[in-house]
């Protein structure tokens, strides 16, 4: 675990702010290896589950968590994650945040489709961890970053 | 280093995953279990996925490519064992395993791959 300010992600992202009011115990992950990633799916999994999130909704949290981590880490050259638990008043959820300083998107609408990949892979990553959550929302800059967010609420 | 250990029986290689896949783990069984079919001459390989409770596009790339290699080296595949949460993950993410077998159980599994050991 990590302090966010210390890490040498520079990427300035609206996403940061993103449901500033409602967020607490923010906890901050660095995204570097295949290790990291498995390590983030078990926070994920035990915050879903403490949130007591059903069963098919942890699972569909904890995979779309797996996708965007690789993506972060083989498109974005590595970044970091911040984990949220949100409350709005009405609902609880929980919120990941992932933020890279690599050579961002040029085409989100294209990265969107399911099949568009450039690194080799199946091209389901950020197409398909949009159909497992709640909310999702990104912003990419050339040469700048990448900031994706994702949100999934407690039925 | 870390590997997921394959078992031989008869004909067939069986596999029990365990563990939380990391993607380097993945690749590595999906090499083992190539060679191994070769090495072993196995006709059949029956991949025991009930302990995952995570299958994303990664692993499932995984398990389809190793069934497309088993088949082209004269093996069948069979995974069995799959929890219904990571079957309706799997499916909205947009994974179908196109090609690959699949049985509730490990008896059924076998029960497809032509054996019985009742």
């Amino acid at each position: 675990m990590i302090d966010a300010h210390t890490d040498a992600v520079q990427f300035e992202t609206h996403l940061l702010d993103h449901r500033r009011q409602y967020r607490t115990g923010r906890v901050t992950l660095r995204l570097r290896s295949d290790e990291d990633v498995v390590g983030l799916r078990k926070q994920v999994r035990e915050r879903a589950v403490t949130l007591a999130l059903s069963l098919v909704d942890q699972t569909k949290l904890v995979t779309a968590a797996s996708e965007l981590a690789r993506n972060t880490i083989k498109y974005g050259g590595g970044g970091e994650v911040h984990l949220d638990a949100l409350d709005d008043g009405m609902r609880k959820g929980i919120g990941l945040l992932f933020v890279d300083a690599g050579q961002g998107i040029p085409d989100i609408g294209n990265a969107l489709r399911d099949g568009f990949t450039t690194g080799g892979g199946l091209g389901l990553g950020l197409g398909g961890s949009k159909r497992l959550v709640d909310e999702f929302d990104i912003d990419s800059r050339p040469k700048e970053g990448t900031a994706v967010l994702i949100i999934k609420w407690k039925r | 280093m870390e590997r997921i250990p394959i078992l031989r029986m008869g004909d067939l290689l069986l596999v029990t995953i365990q563990v939380d896949m990391h993607d380097r783990l993945a690749m590595q069984l999906q090499d083992d279990l190539t060679e191994r079919i070769v090495s072993d001459s196995a006709k059949g390989v029956l991949i025991d996925i009930s302990a995952l409770d995570l299958v994303d596009s990664f692993i499932g790339r995984m398990i389809s490519n190793t069934a497309a290699m088993a088949r082209v080296l004269d093996a069948r595949t069979v995974v069995v064992g799959m929890q219904p949460a990571v079957a309706i993950t799997l499916v909205e993410l947009g994974l179908t395993l196109h090609g690959v077998k699949t049985a509730l159980n490990v008896e059924k599994g076998m029960a497809l791959l032509g054996k019985s050991y009742r």
